[in-house]
C-alpha cells in the first residue's frame, strides 16, 4: 500500500496531511484555471474544450435522463456477463496451469504472448461468430478479461506457501477441503487482482465494441454525441464512465487489500 | 500427470503444447471440410496460412506493420521518458507523491481507450491521435512502478552511497536507478501492453494508419482468411515488443 504508507509518512511531519490536502487543492485549481483559460482562448475549435460549467450542466442533464440509465444498464449487463464468462474460464485455466508445471510449460507461453494483443481486432471475428447484437460485445469483453485473470491466477497458484499445503496434507484434508481451506484463501489476492485487471479490460473491450457497431450502451451514446459534436455531453459521459470504473476498481482493490498497479 | 511430467521434461511439455495446437487446428480443418462448421464464419486454417504471403504481396502489409511498430516505438519512448521522469519527481517530493499517487493509480484503471473520439476532435484523424492515446494509456503503470522501484531501494545501498559522499545526481545514477530497474521494466512492460492495445485499437476504430486499419479493411471486404492472417501480424508485433523490452532489460542488468 504505497499510497497509504506515504500519506502516513507525510502525516508524521508537522501538518503533513494538511500539506497534502493543500497540494491537491492547488493542483485541482491549476487544472481548472488552465481548462477555463483554454476554453476561453479560442485556440481550439468551438466547443472542443467547453467550460466546466457547461460540462457540469451536461452532467446534470445526463443525471435526470432515463434513456441514459437504460443504456448504462445495457453496458453494465454486457460487462457483467463478459466478466462472468471470461473470469470463470480464466480462473479455471489459471488453476490448471498454476497447478501443473507440465501444462504451464506446454501452454502458458501462448497466453503470455496473446495477452498483450489488442482484443478489439478480434471484433470482426466475434461479429461473424455471435452476430451484431450484444453477444459479440460480451464475447469481446470475455476474451479481453480472460488473459489477465488466467495469468494472475496461474502465478498466484504457484506462489502459495508450500508450508500451507504441507499443513493441509498433514491433516489429511480432502481435495475439496484443500481447495476451500488452503488454495482459495491463499489465492484471494491474486484472484481479486486478476479480476481487477480483467474488469478494466472487460469494460474497454465491451464499450469499444459498442462504439464500433451497436445501437445500445454507453459506447453507442458516446459515438452519438461525437457524431453530432455534442462535446459537453461526451465529456459528461466519459466522466461518469471513468468514475464508475475507478470506483468499481477501488472496491475490488480494497477487498483484495491491494492499491497499486500490479506487476506481471 | 506427474508421471507424464517426469517422463517428458521441459522439451516434451513444449512439444506436447505444439502437438495439441496442431491437432486442434487439424480438427477445425476437418470439421470445416466435412461441413460441421460453417466456412462462411470460420475460414479454413490452411487458407489462413496461405493468406500470409498473399496479404504481404497484395495488401503490402509490411508497410502498415512498420507504421504500427513505429507508433508503438514513439509512444513507448515517450512513456519511458515521461513515466520515469514523473516517477522520479514523485519519489523526490514525498508530499506531491502522497497527493497524486492515488490519482495516477485511478487513471491506470480508467478506460482511457474510450476517449478516442475526444482525441480525434483535438488532434484530427492522424498518427498524433494514435501515439497520444498510446502515451496516455502507457504512462500510469510506468509512473507507479518507477515510484515503487525507487522507494524500494535497500537502505544499506543508500547508506553506502552516502558514505562515498555521492552527489544527488550520482546517487540517482549509481544507486537508485540501478536498484529500481527491475520495477521500472515491469512498469514499461505493462505500459507497452496498454500502449499497444490503445494504438492498434484506435487504428482499428478510426480506420487509419497501421495494422488495425488493415484488419478493418479486410473485415469490411469479408476477406476472412486475410483478416485472421492480419491478426497474426498484430500478435507478432506484441511478441516483438515484449522480446525487445526483455532484451533491453537484460542488457541494462547483465546479472539477471
Amino acid at each position: 500500500m504505497p499510497a497509504a504508507r506515504d500519506l502516513s509518512g507525510v502525516a508524521g511531519a508537522p501538518s503533513g496531511s494538511g500539506r497534502v490536502a493543500a497540494i491537491r487543492i492547488a493542483i485541482i485549481l491549476v487544472v481548472v484555471a488552465l481548462w477555463e483559460a483554454a476554453s476561453a482562448s479560442g485556440w481550439f475549435y468551438r466547443d472542443v474544450i467547453p467550460s466546466l460549467l457547461t460540462v457540469g450542466r451536461a452532467l446534470a442533464v445526463l443525471a435526470v435522463n432515463r434513456d441514459f440509465y437504460w443504456h448504462l444498464v445495457v453496458s453494465l449487463m454486457e460487462v457483467g456477463q463478459a466478466l462472468a464468462i471470461g473470469g470463470g474460464l480464466g480462473i479455471a485455466i489459471g488453476l490448471a496451469l498454476g497447478g501443473s508445471r507440465f501444462l504451464s510449460r506446454a501452454f502458458e507461453r501462448y497466453l503470455y504472448y496473446l495477452g498483450p494483443t489488442p482484443k478489439i481486432i478480434f471484433f470482426p471475428v466475434m461479429i461473424m461468430w455471435f452476430g451484431v447484437g450484444p453477444a459479440s460485445k460480451v464475447a469481446l469483453g470475455a476474451l479481453s478479461c480472460f488473459f489477465p485473470i488466467a495469468l494472475s491466477v496461474a502465478a498466484g497458484m504457484r506462489q502459495i506457501d508450500p508450508v500451507l499445503i504441507r499443513v493441509g496434507r498433514s491433516f489429511h484434508a480432502s481435495p475439496m477441503q484443500m481447495a476451500a481451506k488452503i488454495h482459495l484463501p491463499a489465492m484471494r489476492e491474486p484472484i481479486l487482482n486478476g479480476v481487477r485487471l480483467g474488469f478494466g479490460v472487460a469494460i474497454i473491450g465491451t464499450l469499444l465494441a459498442e462504439t464500433k457497431l451497436s445501437n445500445a450502451g454507453i459506447g453507442y451514446l458516446i459515438m452519438q454525441a461525437y457524431a453530432v459534436f455534442d462535446m459537453p455531453r461526451m465529456y459528461a459521459m466519459l466522466i461518469v464512465l471513468f468514475a464508475l470504473a475507478i470506483a468499481a476498481n477501488e472496491l475490488v482493490g480494497r477487498y483484495a487489500g491491494v492499491h497499486a498497479v500490479s506487476g506481471s | 500427470m506427474a508421471a507424464g511430467e517426469r517422463a517428458l521434461g521441459a522439451a516434451g511439455a513444449v512439444a506436447f503444447g505444439i502437438a495439441v495446437i496442431a491437432a486442434a487446428t487439424a480438427a477445425v480443418e476437418g470439421l470445416l471440410r466435412i461441413g460441421l462448421l460453417n466456412r462462411y464464419i470460420v475460414p479454413l486454417p490452411s487458407e489462413v496460412l496461405a493468406s500470409f504471403p498473399r496479404i504481404v504481396v497484395e495488401e503490402n502489409i509490411l508497410a502498415p506493420f512498420v507504421v504500427t511498430c513505429k507508433e508503438c516505438l514513439y509512444a513507448m519512448l515517450l512513456v519511458a521518458v515521461f513515466g520515469i521522469l514523473t516517477g522520479t519527481l514523485l519519489h523526490r517530493f514525498v508530499a506531491l507523491r502522497a497527493a497524486t499517487e492515488t490519482w495516477v493509480a485511478a487513471l491506470a484503471s480508467a478506460p482511457i481507450a474510450l476517449m478516442y473520439p475526444l482525441f480525434l476532435v483535438l488532434f484530427g484523424r492522424s498518427a498524433t491521435t494514435v501515439v497520444a492515446m498510446g502515451l496516455i494509456a502507457g504512462l500510469p503503470p510506468a509512473i507507479l512502478k518507477t515510484v515503487e522501484g525507487l522507494g524500494g531501494t535497500r537502505r544499506v545501498l543508500i547508506n553506502v552511497g552516502r558514505s562515498f559522499n555521492l552527489t544527488a545526481g550520482q546517487m540517482f545514477a549509481k544507486i537508485l536507478l540501478p536498484a529500481a530497474l527491475p520495477n521500472i521494466f515491469v512498469g514499461l512492460r505493462l505500459g507497452l501492453i496498454f500502449c499497444l492495445i490503445n494504438i492498434v485499437g484506435v487504428e482499428f476504430m478510426i480506420n487509419f494508419g497501421g495494422l488495425g486499419h488493415v484488419i478493418n479493411e479486410l473485415a469490411e471486404r469479408y476477406d476472412l482468411p486475410g483478416t485472421y492472417a492480419a491478426i497474426g501480424f498484430v500478435i507478432l508485433v506484441s511478441i516483438l515488443f515484449l522480446i525487445l523490452t526483455e532484451r533491453i532489460e537484460r542488457c541494462l542488468q547483465p546479472g539477471t
